[in-house]
């Protein structure tokens, strides 16, 4: 057995997945036998590196082993097939490729950028183009990926090769799409990027190590996109949700609602982040979505205490949000709004309006804003009669805690 | 051996704890959180989930053209499964032993709930010698 990895080479090793497979995708153009090469290089590095030493390119290193399997591999099957292909194979595959391993791309882009918007092709559903981000871009194995989702592995594994078969299947190019595209493409990206931060976010039991770990990634990978405003904004709100983390969940893992939370206890360092990448955002015009939830969140974030909060800057911007998406869910947060500002008999004014809307439909949320905003207006009977069915309709464990220790809170006062 | 702990609570009306006072259900709460850490960490844990509310239960059949047809909800129900613990444990008394301890979990007052948890063997693969 030869000596484990240190840790700045793993780490090394991860950032340079995606560019490794970018690269051998870009030259054998099968994504599935990509993969599986440059999972051969990866363990033959694992191998190799502590015993030869990290080598001077390492990226090159990992891109010709990659390749020479491959190659191998490509050259097996066609010599069954075909008996011309000996002719090819007659050339030894290092030197097949001894000029190719180090050139620069020619196109001189990041083949990462490819990768993620290939992985979040429209063919793939969402949950697919997750797993595949995570195993291809992001460089996480299958186990880290199916711990993290809590599945068996051997569901995830399946979910990540249909994937891999859909994308082979559907002839998707390995290349950016073209500028009209990338603009709707860009948005399944960030999407995806996106639930992958929330998943790990919103998770509160369990396994939750592994899960935050996903939150870091969603961050890692954004970061790469950079350019568009709306990223930045994306960034942005994963900055300041992130940077209250550590407030969130209680010794027992109990969810602690924002007005209550320990402001000492957030990262600066990431409000300030998040702070200044959306203040030079905002005046650069084409304002959207992410970037008006980030806004929100800095507002939050940079209030000393909940009851110091700027609740009418926040009602301006989600009335912005509410122009620009129709989103029961903004609706719901507006009225929370119109409640801090206007009170909370204006804030049930707007739940009545979104009473009918078919989308809410058993949705506990909107009874978890009604019990909030009845027992601000004194009506406790109603409140925890809202909090109790709450509680019956949310499918999230913590959650469930909190609005039944709210309902029993009332009942005792 | 991997045995399946169901923890079944009685019905009449939806989640009964939702009633009780509020240290009574925090202390229940951090008691369900540390029990599942404690299985985590001894290495017996395979799996554990809360179920969703009985209230939106629905009994699912296929129809003639093989399209669901569901049935329900079923909020009179006498017991519904709350959640199961999934656990890998060297023989069944050690199964039993986790149980007891899943039922004597704190309720009102902090006393045990003693509530009753149905016990199964989960089916194995086929033996060795037969593959």
């Amino acid at each position: 057995m030869p000596p484990p990895l240190d840790a700045t080479a793993e780490h090394l090793l991860r950032d340079l997945v995606p560019l490794v497979l970018g690269a051998v995708i870009r030259r054998f153009g099968d994504f599935a036998a990509s993969e599986d090469a440059v999972q051969e290089a990866l363990i033959a590095a694992a191998t190799r590196w502590p015993r030869d030493g990290v080598p001077e390119n390492p990226r090159a290193w990992l891109i010709q082993v990659a390749s020479r399997r491959i190659a191998d591999h490509l050259r097996s099957e066609s010599a069954r097939r075909d008996r011309e292909a000996i002719v090819v194979s007659l050339v030894p595959p290092e030197e097949q490729l001894a000029l190719a391993a180090d050139d620069a791309n020619p196109t001189g882009r990041d083949d990462t950028l490819d990768l993620l918007f290939m992985c979040c092709h429209p063919v793939l559903s969402t949950s697919s183009a997750i797993a595949l981000t995570l195993r291809a871009v992001g460089g996480l194995t299958t186990f880290e990926i199916a711990k993290a989702f809590l599945v068996p592995e051997a569901t995830m594994a399946q979910r990540i090769s249909r994937a891999k078969q859909s994308i082979k299947a559907s002839g998707v190019p390995f290349e950016m799409p073209l500028a009209e595209e990338r603009a709707a493409r860009l948005g399944a990206v960030m999407h995806v990027l996106y639930l992958i931060f929330s998943e790990g976010y919103t998770a509160t039991t369990g396994p939750e190590l592994h899960r935050s770990d996903l939150s870091g990634e969603a961050l890692r990978l954004t970061r790469m996109l950079h350019g568009d405003s709306e990223v930045a904004g994306l960034l942005s709100l994963m900055l300041l949700t992130d940077a209250r983390r550590a407030a969130r969940t209680g010794p027992s893992g109990e969810l602690i609602p924002l007005d209550q939370q320990d402001r000492a206890r957030w990262d600066r360092g990431a409000i300030e982040e998040g702070v200044a990448l959306i203040s030079a955002t905002l005046p650069r015009g084409s304002i959207g979505p992410y970037q008006l939830q980030a806004a929100i969140a800095a507002v939050h974030d940079e209030a000393p205490s909940a009851k110091d909060t700027d609740w009418a800057q926040i009602l301006g911007l989600y009335g912005l949000l509410q122009r620009i998406s129709d989103n029961p869910m903004v609706t719901l947060n507006h009225a929370i709004a119109m409640a801090m500002v206007h009170g909370p008999a204006s804030g049930i004014e707007r739940l009545d309006a979104l009473a009918g809307d078919p989308r809410l439909e058993g949705n506990h949320r909107l009874d978890a804003v009604r019990a909030h905003l009845l027992e601000r207006a004194g009506d406790r009977q109603g409140a925890i009669t809202h909090y109790r069915r709450a509680a019956e309709r949310t499918t999230s464990t913590s959650e469930r805690s909190y609005l039944m220790t709210q309902a029993a809170r009332l009942s005792e006062t | 051996m991997k045995y399946i702990l169901m923890m079944n609570t009685p019905g009449g009306g939806p989640y009964q704890i939702a009633r009780w006072p509020q240290k009574d259900i925090k202390a229940h709460i951090a008691f369900m959180i540390s029990f599942a850490k404690k299985l985590g960490e001894s290495g017996e844990l395979v799996a554990a989930e809360g179920l969703a509310g009985p209230d939106q239960a629905k009994r699912v059949r296929a129809g003639k053209d093989g399209k669901p047809i569901t049935d329900g909800v079923f909020p009179e129900a006498k017991e519904f499964l709350a959640g199961y613990w999934i656990v890998d444990v060297e023989s069944p008394e050690r199964a039993y032993e986790i149980a007891a301890q899943a039922s004597a979990a704190p309720g009102p007052g902090g006393a045990p709930l003693n509530m009753a948890i149905e016990v199964r063997e989960v089916m194995s693969g086929p033996p060795k010698d037969w593959i």
